[in-house]
């Protein structure tokens, strides 16, 4: 018999009824809310007067446009801008009405979504994990069948603890190798984005295996499950290890008993050896470099020292879309990228904002300053509990030093909903995910890159030539 | 009841038009679900920033765009290449979709949640292999066309000059010609559901903490 991977056994985990026409009702462990992508779900369920099914399974924070200036006295009223309001003012009123549990935008565990789950123990291995978002498959690196959803299936998973959805394929990256000194985990997913496409996980849950996934900490594996979705995979996950379990011994706060019986039930939670997958890729990390993302779709990345790919080499469709990206961008064919002055540096983002990710930075600034021809430079905690930790390591008073704005948590500028914005033209180096035309505002341009290339970029208001 | 959608093609010729092209996240401040048609593609069909509430006739229309020139502003087909719907899991990029009046979308291929959620919404994604797409492509390059889409055969017809079969599964197919309320289906397994719960909690009981 042909072994499982950790995908099939979380499938048929959670696997209530196949139908006749191939798509597969799944029950939902953990569902997670935010004030975007449910109050129309909410309203829905009113029309119906219909009730969630399991209250307890659902947890609700405003992240997405909160604004990251405040301080513990700052409340709903205090919001600028009306319709922000009014939609967090709703998250409010609907987990109120259900009794849904909510933190809220002053509470110390508020935060982005997929940066508090894991944290306070919520996001637990072996669960099925939904958001309204694409980037819940953060979670996976769990262990997890975690998935970003609809609005219309928000509402179907809070009436009926279930959703309906269709087997993915298999496939399984695998990472081997040590990394060079100056890289991270969002160097390494890049490079895969690179290598694969925004598409070459379609229709794929992924698995991200190999020595080096195995080396690395939970916060360096949900980076790269984080951007799966970037690679056209809604579900990216990793196999339970002691690297899992000791996380999530800290960070859960299960009774002993209940949690020795469940690390026995996670440990069991990876791919069999024997397992088959449709699809199979390997790459050698030893020789990844920094990467940067050059144009408006995450899948245009070159190497930090390498130049803006010249169009020429392409086919006519290709070419279209290298060329209106360079356009965009304000580039042109085989320009350096370290010739490009920036004007804003955003760390932050459900990628690239949890402890880790600011001590790499931090590590950077020390001692040093922000460049003066960058305009603004922010850092944006992941959460409260991000936050107080980095305050109590000092890691605060680092960037502060250097010139950076310590602010509070949330989205911020990895979507430019709230009031941090990149203006027409503004260049901005970015830890988050997106670097889509108008993301951090309308005609700003984004270039993605890890937490220590953000930091220098800072420094230098350019892009390092070395490292 | 809709199986059929007849209607003028509006090709974009472009791959990864992702969810934040097809919708801006400003938008997405809005707590309604309808209501979005003024904003599709914002960004490339205005010459200015807009804002949630703000008018279409309030706005700087960019008159090169392809949903700004008649009749393509009456479109109820779009055109475009690879990975179409790729990006963030926002239902507004549908909603905008539809609020406009588009009913079904040509791509080559779809980002996955963006694929699920038109289904929710009545609109229609379709399929088609690489050369079939660069076909329609020439044939509405440099004039309007009109073309049909019938759900049950599953074909894409123009005129007399092309017939296109593409594939849809039945459930998927029934989902747009009837608009079926999956939470009420969904119940009908309500039972199903609870005993499987309970059967959860025995065996993974820490999951319900
Ligand atoms: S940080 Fe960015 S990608 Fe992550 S949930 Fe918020 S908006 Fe989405």
């Amino acid at each position: 018999m042909m072994g499982y991977t950790i995908y099939d056994k979380l499938w048929s985990e959670h696997l209530i009824r196949p139908y006749d026409d191939g798509d597969s009702l799944i029950y939902i462990d953990r569902h997670f809310l935010h004030e975007v992508t449910s109050p129309q779900a909410f309203e829905g369920l009113k029309k119906k007067s219909l009730k969630p099914w399991r209250i307890n399974a659902n947890i609700a924070t405003p992240d997405h446009n909160i604004p990251t200036i405040r301080d513990n006295e700052f409340n709903i009223d205090n919001i600028e801008d009306d319709i922000s309001k009014l939609q967090v003012v709703e998250l409010d009123k609907n987990c109120d009405d259900f009794g849904i549990k909510l933190f809220e935008i002053n509470s110390s565990n508020q935060g982005i979504v997929h940066v508090i789950g894991p944290e306070l123990g919520l996001t637990l291995p072996g669960m099925s994990v939904v958001c309204g978002d694409s980037h819940t498959s953060t979670h996976g690196a769990f262990g997890c069948l975690a998935m970003g959803i609809g609005t219309s299936e928000v509402e179907h998973v809070l009436a009926t603890q279930s959703l309906k959805v269709r087997k993915l394929k298999n496939m399984r990256i695998n990472f081997e190798g040590k990394i060079k000194d100056g890289v991270s985990s969002k160097d390494i997913v890049l490079y895969l984005i690179r290598k694969i496409g925004t598409a070459g996980g379609t229709g794929y849950a992924v698995e991200f295996a190999g020595s080096y996934i195995r080396d690395i900490s939970m916060e360096a594996r949900m980076t790269i499950c984080n951007m799966s979705i970037e690679a056209g995979a809604k579900v990216g996950l990793v196999s339970v290890d002691a690297t899992t379990i000791d996380y999530v011994k800290k960070h859960s706060s299960l009774p002993k008993n209940l949690l020795d019986r469940a690390t026995e039930k996670w440990r069991t939670l990876q791919t069999d050896k024997d397992a088959k997958f449709d699809k199979e890729i390997n790459i050698d990390v030893s020789e990844i470099n920094p990467q940067v993302t050059w144009g408006t779709s995450p899948e245009m990345v070159i190497d930090f020292n390498e130049k803006v790919p010249s169009s020429s080499f392409f086919d006519d469709e290709k070419r279209k879309s290298l060329d209106l990206a360079k356009s965009y961008m304000g580039l042109s064919d085989n320009q350096e990228l370290s010739d490009l002055d920036f004007d804003r540096v955003f760390i932050g983002s459900c990628t690239n904002s949890r402890i880790e990710d600011l001590r790499e930075a931090a590590e950077v600034l020390k001692g040093k300053k922000v460049s003066k021809s960058i305009q603004e430079a922010i850092v944006v905690p992941g959460s409260g509990m991000v936050k107080e930790q980095a305050e109590k390591e000092g890691i605060h008073k680092i960037f502060i030093e250097a010139g950076f704005e310590w602010r509070a948590p949330g989205c911020s500028m990895c979507l430019g909903m709230n009031p941090d914005q990149l203006s027409p033209y503004e260049r901005c180096a970015s830890t988050s995910n997106r670097n889509f035309e108008g993301r951090q505002g309308n005609l700003g341009r984004t270039h993605l890159m890890s937490p220590k290339m953000a930091a220098l970029t800072a420094i230098n208001g350019r892009i390092v030539k070395e490292i | 009841m809709k199986d059929l959608i007849e209607g003028i093609v509006a090709p974009i010729d472009r791959d990864n038009i992702d969810t934040d092209q097809i919708i801006p996240t400003e938008y997405l401040k809005s707590i309604k679900k309808f209501g979005y048609e003024d904003y599709l593609f914002d960004g490339w069909r205005y010459m200015d920033q807009g804002y949630l509430g703000v008018k279409k006739s309030d706005r700087k229309a960019n008159n090169d765009f392809i949903l700004n020139k008649t009749p393509y502003d009456k479109s109820k087909v779009l055109l475009a290449r690879d990975n179409f719907g790729c990006g963030s899991s926002r239902e507004h990029a549908v909603w905008a979709l539809r609020d406009f009046g588009i009913e079904a979308v040509i791509a080559s291929s779809f980002g996955d949640i963006f694929f699920n959620n038109c289904f929710k919404n009545s609109v229609l994604p379709i399929k088609l292999e690489k050369a079939e797409i660069e076909e329609l492509f020439s044939l509405s390059k440099d004039h309007p066309i009109i073309i049909s889409v019938n759900i049950r055969e599953k074909a894409v017809v123009f005129e007399d000059k092309l017939s296109i079969k593409f594939n849809l599964d039945d459930n998927l197919a029934e989902r747009i010609i009837f608009g079926l309320d999956e939470i009420d289906i969904t119940l009908k397994d309500s039972k199903l559901i609870k005993e499987f719960e309970e059967h959860r909690k025995e065996s993974n009981p820490w999951i319900f903490e």
